[in-house]
């Protein structure tokens, strides 16, 4: 009987400890990790504020003059908000359109549907490259829409739009279609379904999607810098690349002051809409 | 691998059957049409119209300044010639492959799915941090990360010399690949993270539940349960992360291709033929070869994810 | 109801936002006609508050007011703009090209004289005098630009831009350096050797690299033109002589030995820097941070990268004047460079050129000979001088700089130009190559091997000279 008990709680007392020697070992993993993610993202924070940023990270010599410099620069907070433009527009473009056609490609089956989608997807690939770079912009120039946001806005919706119709599609295959179902029995037409049932279903991915692009053409360089001539249009990807010497050598001050005021949108953007909407992912190949 | 390797005769029998039972807004195929064209003339107008045009590209000698600029040549497939019979190509290639495997399927993708795996219990600040990291640092553009990045791993005064007191290290010389990698590792998991998060997150509790009540294991329930369940995004996600990997040219930033063509992967090598070494014909060549390289990628995914949907 | 009317005005804000987009962008396309409004735009790789803030500081603050004034005095009507770019060259580069391509782009265009070659043979720019009419062979100017600075922006024969500066390269030293390891303050190599000498005594110093002299692809064409190129000339030979580019000749050789000797053997220089991505940055920091003993670099380097004045330098140096020495490149042996002399230079340089495309070329041409005016330099050089093309100026502004005056005095007449030729670009690459090769430790004779394959590659066989 005692022996018995006695190793009952010898067990216990082992699946204790190894659990909670799990706990920690699991614990340290991750403050490691995490640390490691955090590591690079120290000098972003610091160096901006240190009276000469170097390519190492040191207790800043706290000053605000990088920013003062950086807003006697007439192009910089402008290109900021360029960028948000060009960011915002894309991105409605390509989630109404993207929504759209997703949408109807889930719920209709389109002969050569998926062949067609990764046909795209793979060409998507060739022209975000540089050898598309004449092409595009012959095509561009030819359509007058040189130095205009259209044009930069419709090549860059053009080339995000087919991963955006994949992604979406996966995710509206997975809503359960009895919702569309019941709407439909109250005489819903299939626009409304989509803007009243589906929309709000599928939000958080759309919302996930809208991010996804915004991150996209804020970090793109050579489409709104090929097709854009005046400064005062440009975003603050291309402004980001000025801020050199004549013989290419970095501006550490402003670059370091740029580079956060560059990313704290995109981030602030992120965090607020992650927020209120909850990214959620339910796509997946579905069978 | 259970892939069964009869065809299925089924599958046109049942499409019928599918459209109607698919089709539950009553969209039908005109209106469906509607709704999918603005999408299409957009692509093709500014996708594929380019594209195609790159791919005749590749069969000139085409430049952008020089005397091919005006007056450039058909010449048939000699740039795919030049480009398979260049042994800086299949150096190129091979790199690519290893910065694929190890940075984008390994990396990301298990890194991605450990952190989701392993923050979907818990709650709060702790969440919210972990996550709040990766995914600041895949927001953060390109050319700033780049900049962050250049500081970890500077010869002189990097961060990473610094803390492991390896003082004038030069670890983007000695150690290119490993540094590129890490680096796309740090940008890129968050989005398998994400998804992963959304996956798990969706697996029905009374799945695990009852998986716990017969002994599973972690691993088992992992195993047994999860995994199944989540396939389908396991291959979304291979699919895109893999593309992505080999079409992005951030590492150029970090390491500008060198030392000496050690970190010269496909998308940089594109970008030297063409931009600095002007040779846009041949620049476009190797886009389309390593479209074609993409597309027997695509294609294993797709038989894998059809076997899987005959199992 | 209330819900679906809010969602409508949500698609109604989204759409007018899209097409408020669509406006905002379009340029003013001029379409003036004859005795109407005239626009003329200047375009250059400069950017107020970024790369070469100075010259677009200049554009916008003093040629565009005062030219305008100046027409406005001839009672024409015209209107300058200025489209800044500031970024990398390559893809500054690139989109001139798209821009003269498309038959599109900017009446004046500034762009570097290596470019010129390669934009000509496009049909991309075309000689001035076709562009800009008869006024361009008798203008003032040319008189005061002597010719082989004329000849930077020039290709066959025919002058294609009015250049805006001239350069010339110099070894700077460290007389604080010099002086620890037992050296003369007032140095001048007569030889590679001398060099050699004046690196192995400063080796002797504990944290110095002695020579950095630029090698391999990462430094791009700053190896070329402060590495391969000034050595080059030193053993006699140029990169292209007689139709031919240079390959497994003598001076080749003599200069791969020479890298050999800095970064192998007597390990004189950091071979792990010239790989490093910004290792250029580096080696500017660390001279200015007395860790370099001797550096090949531009008079750029003295105005611009150690320049003690407030916001001037990016690695600036306030004791420059006292610490830091210039000298003549010495060629291989006295009397082994070309042209038989006993030191050597290379020049690059920077021009303007018309745009074939412009609508008011004349105009144009106008505009880009006041941009050259000798006003113009003098306003372009009230903050930070740099030596100019014109004598008439340089004999006024440059006696405040010693530095410059040498430059300008001593080492322009003796300095050779790169060939504005299209395959230049490349062939400097391949030299990258080579360098590169040497440095990180393969043999002279398989790097050249390599090279001379590149080379005939780039080309062709029966253009390529030596062995």
């Amino acid at each position: 009987m005692t022996a018995t008990t006695a190793t009952v709680r010898k067990v216990a007392a082992n699946t204790s400890v190894r659990h909670y020697l799990a706990r920690v070992a699991f614990g340290l993993v991750l403050t490691i990790v995490g640390l490691l993610f955090a590591l690079p993202l120290v000098w972003l924070v610091l160096a901006p504020f240190d009276a000469t940023p170097s390519l190492s990270l040191q207790w800043p010599d706290w000053t605000l003059d990088n920013f003062a410099r950086l807003f006697q620069n007439p192009y910089a907070m402008r290109s900021i908000g360029n960028s948000l433009l060009l960011g915002i527009g894309t991105m409605i473009i390509v989630v109404v359109l993207g929504a759209l056609a997703a949408y109807a490609m889930s719920r209709i089956r389109i002969p050569g549907r998926d062949g067609i989608l990764y046909g795209l997807l793979l060409l998507s690939s060739i022209v975000t490259g540089t050898a598309a770079m004449v092409p595009t912009f012959q095509i561009i120039t030819s359509l007058g829409l040189i130095n205009t946001y259209t044009g930069v806005l419709l090549v860059l919706a053009g080339g995000i739009l087919p991963t955006v119709i994949f992604i979406l599609k996966d995710f509206m295959d997975s809503i359960p279609k009895s919702y569309e179902e019941s709407a439909r029995l109250y005489g819903a037409g299939p626009f409304r379904i989509l803007r009243d049932v589906v929309v709000p279903i599928a939000r958080p991915g759309l919302a996930f999607i809208a991010i996804w692009t915004i991150v996209q053409v804020w970090g793109n360089f050579l489409v709104p810098f090929i097709l854009l001539r005046s400064p005062d249009l440009q975003p603050a990807a291309v402004l980001m690349y000025t801020f050199y010497t004549e013989s290419g050598q970095a501006d550490l001050r402003l670059i370091s002051a740029f580079a956060l005021l560059f990313s704290a949108p995109v981030l602030i953007i992120y965090f607020v809409v992650n927020r209120r909407y909850g990214f959620r992912f339910h796509g997946g190949i579905k069978s | 691998m259970s892939t069964s390797t009869t065809t299925t005769p089924a599958g046109s029998a049942i499409a019928p059957r599918r459209r109607r039972a698919d089709d539950v807004a009553g969209l039908g195929t005109a209106r469906a049409g509607i709704f999918v064209a603005p999408a299409l003339i957009l692509i093709g107008l500014f996708l594929l119209f380019p594209a195609i045009w790159t791919i005749w590209l590749g069969m000139t000698d085409y430049r952008l300044t020089g005397l091919q600029a005006a007056s450039p040549e058909f010449v048939g497939l000699d740039n795919y010639v030049e480009a398979l019979t260049d042994p800086s190509f299949w150096n190129s290639l091979w790199l690519t492959l290893v910065f694929v495997v190890a940075s984008g399927i390994v990396g990301q993708t298990l890194i991605g799915f450990a952190l989701a795996w392993s923050v979907r219990n818990i709650h709060g600040w702790v969440k919210a941090l972990i996550e709040g990291l990766v995914l600041a640092a895949w927001v953060i553009p390109a050319s700033v990360a780049s900049f962050l990045w250049l500081v970890l791993m500077d010869r002189r005064s990097g961060t990473l010399n610094g803390l492991l007191g390896t003082d004038g290290y030069a670890w983007l010389i000695e150690h290119p690949m490993e540094a590129i990698i890490l680096f796309n590792i740090w940008v890129g998991t968050a989005f398998s993270m994400q998804l992963f998060s959304s996956a798990l997150s969706a697996v029905p509790p009374s799945q695990i539940e009852s998986a716990k009540m017969v002994g599973a294991s972690g691993w088992q329930q992992l195993r047994d349960v999860i995994i199944p369940n989540i396939k389908g995004h396991i291959l979304t996600n291979t699919l895109l992360i893999t593309l992505w990997t080999f079409n992005t040219f951030t590492p150029y930033l970090v390491t500008a291709g060198g030392p000496n063509g050690k970190t010269e992967i496909l998308s940089v090598y594109i970008y030297e033929t063409a931009i600095p070494g002007g040779q846009l014909g041949l620049g476009a060549a190797i886009s389309l070869i390593m479209l074609l390289i993409n597309l027997v990628i695509a294609l294993a995914y797709i038989r894998v994810s059809r076997g899987r949907k005959k199992a | 109801m209330i819900h679906h009317s809010r969602r409508k005005t949500v698609a109604a804000i989204a759409l007018a936002a899209a097409g408020a987009l669509v406006f905002t962008g379009c340029s003013g396309d001029s379409g003036e006609d004859e005795n109407g409004p005239v626009t003329l735009t200047i375009t250059a790789n400069a950017i107020t508050g970024g790369k070469n803030a100075a010259e677009a500081d200049w554009v916008t603050d003093w040629v565009i007011p005062n030219f305008e004034a100046a027409m406005e005095d001839e009672g024409k009507d015209v209107t300058v703009e200025f489209e800044p770019q500031g970024v990398d060259d390559e893809n500054y580069k690139t989109k001139i090209a798209l821009d003269l391509q498309s038959g599109e782009g900017a009446d004046i265009i500034g762009m570097d004289g290596i470019w010129v070659g390669e934009f000509a043979e496009a049909g991309y720019i075309k000689p001035l005098s076709d562009v800009g009419g008869d006024a361009v062979d008798g203008w003032e100017g040319w008189d005061q630009i002597p010719e082989a600075v004329q000849n930077a922006v020039s290709f066959d024969g025919d002058r294609y831009g009015v250049p805006q500066g001239a350069d010339g390269r110099v070894l700077y030293y460290n007389k604080d350096l010099f002086e620890q390891a037992g050296l003369p303050a007032d140095w001048q190599p007569e030889s590679w050797d001398d060099v050699l000498e004046a690196g192995e005594a400063l080796k002797k110093l504990d944290g110095v690299t002695p020579i950095q002299l630029n090698a391999g692809t990462a430094m791009g064409e700053a190896t070329t033109m402060q590495g391969m190129l000034p050595a080059l000339v030193g053993t006699g030979e140029q990169v292209y002589e007689d139709d031919k580019w240079v390959g497994d000749t003598d001076g080749m050789r003599d200069v791969l030995d020479l890298y050999k000797t800095i970064y192998v053997d007597e390990k004189l220089g950091d071979a792990v820097l010239q790989q490093e991505a910004a290792g250029r940055d580096t080696s500017f920091q660390m001279f200015a941070a007395n860790q370099i003993g001797i550096l090949l670099e531009g008079d750029y380097f003295w105005r611009s990268v150690i320049n003690p004045e407030e916001g001037v330098g990016t690695a600036p140096m306030a004791n420059r004047d006292e610490v830091v020495g210039y000298t003549k490149i010495p060629a291989m042996e006295p009397g082994d460079g070309i042209n038989g002399q006993d030191f050597v230079s290379m020049s690059g340089g920077t021009g303007r050129v018309l745009n074939p495309n412009s609508d008011h070329p004349e105009l144009a041409w106008e505009l880009l000979a006041f941009m050259n005016s000798k006003e113009a330099y003098e306003a372009r050089n009230e903050g930070t001088i740099s030596i100019t093309p014109r004598t008439d100026v340089n004999d006024e502004i440059l006696a405040e700089d010693p530095m410059l005056t040498y430059v300008s005095e001593e080492v322009l007449p003796i300095t050779a130009y790169r060939p504005p030729l299209a395959a230049y670009p490349q062939v400097s690459t391949a030299m990258q190559q080579a360098s590169l090769d040497v440095v990180s430790g393969t043999s002279v004779d398989d790097a050249l091997a390599s090279y001379v394959d590149s080379l005939k590659d780039i080309v062709g066989d029966d253009a390529v000279s030596g062995d």
